[in-house]
């Protein structure tokens, strides 16, 4: 008996491997983009009923490193391959193609009851880097600042690194969260706390205000400070390709840049391209 | 009844039958040996590449470094950074606080339910008390993670006022709630297999029950308690998604049990994702992954060892 | 002679006990009061879980909840794919490790001596085995089953199109939780092996059956709810795990259900994990997450339940033997 299911599993996988080619798209990356992913990969879905697409996240170095191993067909993120990476693809023999498909503040999160609204980048630097403890030194009540962040693979760990805290390393005891919603629901709970994350994300925390310095306007990050380029901290989402994008992969690709793309970005929280900027991103 | 001649030919059948079983018998040593080759040869580059000796080598991952110049030095895990720094150590102290904190919440309870059950337990009590434990010990462990992270770190720092919701304590509790049917189950296990003998020679003597449990059983069945102590102590130094989930993952030294802490299991399970073959971070969490592998091995060797002592001294048997 | 024995034995273990008892308890009640404490205490822990996940999941449990997909980016909908994904996961995981676990177990108690070296060796291998941590498995399944395994069979078959094998799959994700419990299902047959007489074996053999003859139509039926025990204990324990899993094939969205051994899968543990740590809105998401749970609880207390219930029976039956 255990024989002829042993046999017959053998056969099973041998069979499957023949049939194992599929044509499903797998989309791995961006923990900030992996809702936009879900929803496009959902509707396209709807529209052409013979695609199939799989979307996970895990962090935009998580996507990149599946672009490289050869893993996955697109890569979601939310920073640019940094150059060890583009060493690399060259290595495996891996061309990254890059699209820019949707634009993002990366928000800072405080608690709805915290007294401080806004942080000038200098601010926020110090106390991302543990030089700025308590938040009396920001303007509120003296107590300790909790830091919220994200994991080493995140882009948008990186992005933040970069851009605010000029390539210096976070403090050790910021809290690391897998994803941003974790962070936001870190900050929702903890009076004291702050995070930071795409702006897609918030829900029970209040934004604070970012000001270039102490003598500009502190600027709220949404939709309209993010495309008109007010907000301080806002960056591109990417998809990286191996290539140029060919066939169901450019079709979906476009799709995405299209205005009924763009118009399910927009209804889910991101911000879309504009009109002008969408239309040079396809792939012709 | 027929006379076949059929006796060569089972030989036959009986000979590679006897072989196909050996063959398959031999797929736990074969698993074994794999894991261990396969873990050990993604962490040779560690010591063999030069490209990625430029990036981390064994002397950084153990000592302070004076990373930046001028700055303290110091001990950091920033594998992602513009200087990828490698420190173990802050992944060792994470993962000791968490199983300290475990073995002291699960011990005295794993230890002290197990002498009820083994002393003073009636039967009906013994019936309740073992289903209890091993429906403890079917709880998956995404399971408790799950319940630290959403209701034992709110109970916590409501109670106690934690800085930090998710720390080593939160996490530790969980952990230990994991460890306590293994140290129940051992312990108890060696406190009933004590012959009625030695009992019975003490109750002779003029004890009362419980100088009998207190003098006779609990110094006997000592190595079996430590036993299960030792095999807890390595669940929970191997145990990953309550820490993943729960402990904060903060690559900190502190001896603060309030603090957040960063476990070596949590640290590969969280950065495994996203390194790219090869490259000088994989072959890092490969290396801590042999590690971790090497000690639960002693760990388990030791309390294997102290059980089968135990066992052989009063049955008379080896395993 | 006997009955006499027998009585007599009776009458004077009561004035044994009668005895002992009047000697009373010295160090007080304490010790029995700290140790019911001590019991109490994880009583009240086990209640306190379980009654947690209960009232936050049951009311959302439904036919619906437990047959249809989410929608809506995870935040509505059900969980059926994650409940497939399980149980085609273990599935898989129990084809491949019961004829192993039982031939293994076969191989140790009927073909060796106790104290071969062999047996030693083999004996050190399982209970190693046993103590691996489960992130170290997940590790060997991407570096073994993917990046060796998978590399290798689609560069020798695949070489033309892009990842077939070497890539997170159903196939790789099951035979690596297969060698984790491996060491149950050993466990669970031997119990099953040694309840069974020795006289049964002697009997077949007498009668002339070879060895491998005894085996399949003596000792096997015999041991078959040992060995039930111990697929269902590795059900159980191989739905509940999340690492070795995570990086060999499960993933969170999925739009189909996995088919071919390539294809990767929802999963109710790694599901619970993503949820409770990167849902987007918790509290909105909170009732599926709670009711993931309890579907995952109640899925591995039945199979326990079922296995003990089957175990006391094997046990019961070997007594009247």
């Amino acid at each position: 008996m255990t024989k002829k299911i042993i046999i017959a599993g053998f056969i099973l996988t041998l069979a499957a491997g023949m049939v194992a080619a599929g044509s499903s798209i797998t989309i791995k990356g961006s923990d900030t983009l992996v809702r936009l992913g879900q929803r496009w990969a959902e509707e396209y879905m709807k529209l052409n009923q013979d695609a199939v697409i799989q979307v996970s996240g895990g962090g935009s170095g998580t996507g990149i490193a599946a672009l490289l191993n050869g893993s996955t067909d697109v890569c979601e993120a939310s920073r640019d391959m940094k150059e060890k990476e583009h060493k690399l693809a060259e290595q495996k023999g891996i061309t990254p193609y890059r699209i820019s498909v949707a634009l993002d503040g990366i928000a800072v999160f405080l608690h709805e009851e915290n007294a401080v609204a806004d942080l000038t980048l200098a601010q926020l630097k110090g106390i991302y880097t543990g030089s700025v403890t308590n938040w009396k030194e920001v303007g509120g009540p003296d107590q300790r600042i909790i830091l919220y962040g994200r994991e080493n693979n995140s882009g948008t760990y990186a992005f933040f690194k970069e851009h605010v805290l000029d390539k210096e390393d976070y403090a050790d005891h910021t809290q690391t969260l897998p994803g941003t919603a974790a962070v936001v629901n870190a900050v929702a709970q903890d009076k004291n706390g702050i995070g930071y994350g795409g702006l897609a994300w918030a829900s029970g925390v209040k934004f604070a205000g970012v000001k270039v310095d102490d003598t500009s306007k502190a600027v709220l990050p949404s939709a309209e400070s993010v495309s008109e380029g007010h907000y301080p901290i806002s960056r591109d989402l990417y998809w990286f390709f191996n290539g140029k994008p060919t066939g169901e992969l450019q079709k979906l690709v476009n799709w995405a840049l299209s205005e009924e793309g763009q118009k399910i970005s927009e209804e889910i929280g991101y911000v879309p391209l504009s009109r002008k900027k969408a239309e040079a991103n396809m792939v012709k | 009844m027929k006379r076949h001649n059929f006796k060569s030919k089972s030989k036959l059948l009986e000979w590679i039958g006897e072989k196909f079983i050996a063959i398959n018998a031999l797929a736990a040593v074969l698993a074994i040996f794999l894991i261990f080759i396969f873990i050990f040869k993604e962490s040779i580059p560690l010591f063999t590449d030069s490209e990625i000796q430029e990036e981390v080598t064994v002397e950084r991952m153990t000592f302070k470094q004076e990373w930046y110049e001028g700055r303290d030095a110091k001990y950091s895990w920033q594998p992602n950074s513009e200087v990828p720094k490698y420190s173990l150590m802050p992944l060792f102290v994470g993962t000791i606080k968490a199983a300290l904190i475990a073995m002291l919440f699960a011990v005295p309870l794993g230890v002290g339910a197990a002498v009820y059950s083994a002393e003073f337990a009636n039967r009906r009590m013994r019936e309740f008390i073992k289903p209890v434990i091993e429906m403890l010990a079917g709880i998956p462990s995404v399971v408790l993670g799950f319940f630290s992270l959403i209701v034992l770190a709110s109970f916590l720092q409501s109670t106690f006022g934690f800085v930090f919701r998710l720390n080593a304590t939160n996490a530790g509790i969980a952990l230990g709630v994991a460890v306590i049917p293994i140290v129940f189950t051992v312990a108890e296990d060696a406190m009933t297999t004590i012959p009625q003998s030695l009992r019975d020679a003490a109750l002779a003597l003029g004890a009362t029950p419980w100088q009998v449990s207190l003098t006779v059983v609990l110094p006997a069945a000592l190595p079996g308690i430590a036993s299960g102590i030792v095999l807890g102590f390595g669940r929970a130094i191997g145990e990953t998604m309550i820490v993943l989930m729960a402990s904060g993952n903060a690559a900190i030294i502190s001896g603060n049990f309030a603090d957040s802490i960063r476990t070596i299991s949590a640290t590969i399970a969280a950065e495994l994702a996203e390194v790219v073959f090869g490259g000088a971070h994989y072959s890092v969490l490969f290396f801590l992954g042999s590690l971790l592998f090497v000690f639960t091995f002693l760990i388990n060797l030791g309390g294997d060892y102290i059980l089968g002592r135990l066992k052989e001294r009063y049955q008379g048997r080896t395993l | 002679m006997n009955t006499l024995t027998r009585a007599a034995a009776d009458r004077t273990s009561e004035k044994v006990k009668k005895i002992v008892e009047a000697r009373g308890t010295s160090g007080g009640h304490l010790p029995r009061t700290i140790t019911l404490l001590a019991v109490a205490i994880i009583v009240a822990m086990l209640a306190v879980i379980l009654g947690n996940v209960i009232l936050g999941g049951y009311h959302i449990i439904s036919w619906d909840f437990l047959s249809s997909p989410p929608e809506n980016g995870m935040e509505e909908g059900g969980i059926f794919p994650a409940i497939f994904g399980t149980v085609a996961l273990v599935l898989l995981m129990t084809i491949a490790v019961v004829p192993v676990g039982v031939m293994t177990a076969l191989y140790l108690h009927e073909y060796t001596r106790p104290d071969s070296k062999m047996t030693r060796v083999i004996r050190m291998a399982i209970n190693n085995l046993a103590g691996v941590p489960s992130i170290v498995f997940g590790l060997f399944g991407l570096g073994f089953f993917i990046g060796f395994v998978g590399h290798n069979m689609d560069n020798m078959f695949f070489s033309d199109q892009g990842p077939v094998w070497g890539q997170p799959a159903i196939i790789w994700a099951s035979l690596t939780l297969a060698i984790l419990t491996l060491p149950v299902v050993i466990i669970a047959t031997e119990e099953a092996l040694r309840s069974i007489p020795r006289e049964l074996r002697e009997a077949s053999l007498a009668l002339g059956a070879t060895r491998l003859q005894t085996i399949r139509r003596v000792v096997l039926p015999q041991a078959l709810p040992g060995i039930l025990t111990g697929a269902i204990l590795a059900v159980s324990r191989g739905a509940g795990e999340v690492a070795p899993i995570m990086f060999t094939g499960a993933a969170y969205y999925l739009p189909y259900l996995p088919e071919k051994l390539n294809d990767q899968f929802m999963e109710l543990g790694y599901h619970i994990y993503v949820m409770a740590t990167q849902s987007p809105d918790v509290e909105k998401t909170k009732p599926i997450l709670y009711g993931t749970v309890l579907v995952l609880l109640v899925l591995t207390f039945l199979l326990n339940f079922t296995a003990i219930l089957l175990r006391s029976r094997m046990r019961s039956r070997r007594v009247n033997v």
